[in-house]
């Protein structure tokens, strides 16, 4: 019994920093978007608030990939363990 | 100069404006639970009410969101007291500067058809940041409760549904089949990912930020116990780390995220349903229309 619920607790916890791998993409994303800001605001300094906007915009929506792994990680950590314990507990009272 | 009965109603305004976030703080003091170390939950249930299908839950995240609500609804009514056409008080110009930027904003990004969308949008980032500023006061912000956000969300995904269906519904299942027919299932998928994405982006952002403060906060206060343990006395028990570190971090999660996101969810929003309406179409059917009335007379 506790060796099956240290095995949930560890998989869960393994689940959520493996979920947290696909931060990576937003990071590059977010990175290349305000490279290409800079850039455009270097050379046409007058456009500056309009690319501003535009540039946190889309780093909004880059960003929405690791949200989702983050909503995924969050519900490992403190919704799934307690579920499934549950489960487990059930299922063996049930034997 | 002022009435007695314009300064007494003024200060009404004031007290209704400050009372609902007292109310909560009270709340809160009154029903959290003392708790030590890392505590990161969700939004306390006040009381449930039985119902047929689901039970009615009443959570801290709802009531937060209904105070909010009455305190904006106060500081509107305190900032608009008062309108001359002759400026008189120093609230008009803010009131004023709100209105003209919001309807600015709303007129750029929806175009000459949405003009009226202005109170709409402007209500919903005001919602969306001052219910995210409330974690300033250590309460419970609703923006970081995915049911809150995900209301918001659904009411965007019907204005955005409402507005495709304004060329019938026909042209709204044609809709489905562009470029080839073949991809109608994926744009039926990217129908409904609209609302779960403004949902969870909104929350996510918000939650995340005030997960990474409870666990720098822990992180400090253990930190400060080892490193300071060769203080004298009662001063080795004072998590020095603590003062003042949080407070950066918080200025960038709850003040800068907090406004950004209120202003990205209202951006999106003004987006999704302006980019929704197939405009070129619907007055392509107007002009037919009038010009088959024009004819039939």
């Amino acid at each position: 019994m506790e060796i099956a619920i240290g095995i949930i607790l560890g998989c869960c916890a393994l689940g959520a920093g493996l979920a947290m791998i696909a931060g990576i993409g937003p990071g590059i994303g977010e990175g290349d978007a305000v490279a290409s800001a800079c850039e455009a605001i270097g050379r046409q300094p007058e456009c500056k608030s309009d690319v501003t906007t535009t540039m946190l915009m889309g780093c909004a929506i880059a960003e929405t990939t690791g949200l989702y792994a983050l909503v995924i990680a969050i519900l490992l950590i403190f919704v799934a363990p307690n579920l499934l314990v549950d489960i487990l507990v059930n299922t063996i009272s049930a034997l | 100069m002022k009435s007695l009965k314009f300064k007494i109603i003024d200060i009404i305004y004031i007290v209704m404006m400050i009372l609902p976030i007292a109310f909560a703080i009270v709340l809160q003091v009154l029903t959290k639970p003392v708790s030590e170390g890392i505590s990161i939950s969700g939004a306390r249930i006040f009381f449930t009410i039985p119902m047929p299908i689901q039970d009615f839950i009443v959570s801290e995240s709802q009531v937060n969101s209904a105070l909010v609500i009455v305190s904006i609804l106060f500081l509107c009514l305190y900032l608009t007291h008062g309108l001359k056409e002759r400026i008189e008080l120093k609230r008009q110009h803010f009131a004023e500067l709100i209105v003209e930027k919001a309807d600015g904003l709303v007129k750029d990004n929806m175009g000459e058809y949405f003009k009226g969308y202005s109170p709409f949008i402007i209500a919903i980032m005001a919602l969306s940041a001052f219910s995210s500023l409330l974690s300033l006061f250590g309460l419970f912000a609703p923006t970081s409760d995915i049911n809150i956000v995900g209301g918001w969300a659904i009411l965007v995904f019907f204005l955005i549904t409402y507005y495709k269906l304004k060329c019938g519904p026909l042209y709204y299942l044609k809709g489905f089949t562009e470029p080839v027919a073949l991809l109608a299932p994926i744009n039926f998928i990217s129908e409904f990912a609209t609302p779960v994405s403004m949902a969870f982006r909104h929350y996510g952002n918000v939650l995340s930020g005030s997960v990474i403060s409870v666990l720098l906060g822990t992180a400090l206060g253990g930190l400060s116990s080892m490193v300071l343990k060769w203080l004298p006395g009662f001063l080795a028990d004072i998590p020095l780390f603590q003062i003042g570190i949080p407070a950066v971090l918080s200025i960038y999660f709850d003040v800068f995220s907090g406004l950004l996101q209120a202003f990205i969810f209202a951006m999106l929003t003004m987006m999704y349903v302006s980019g929704g309406f197939p405009i070129d179409e619907y007055n392509r059917r107007r002009l037919k229309k009038a010009q088959k009335a024009l004819n039939n007379k």
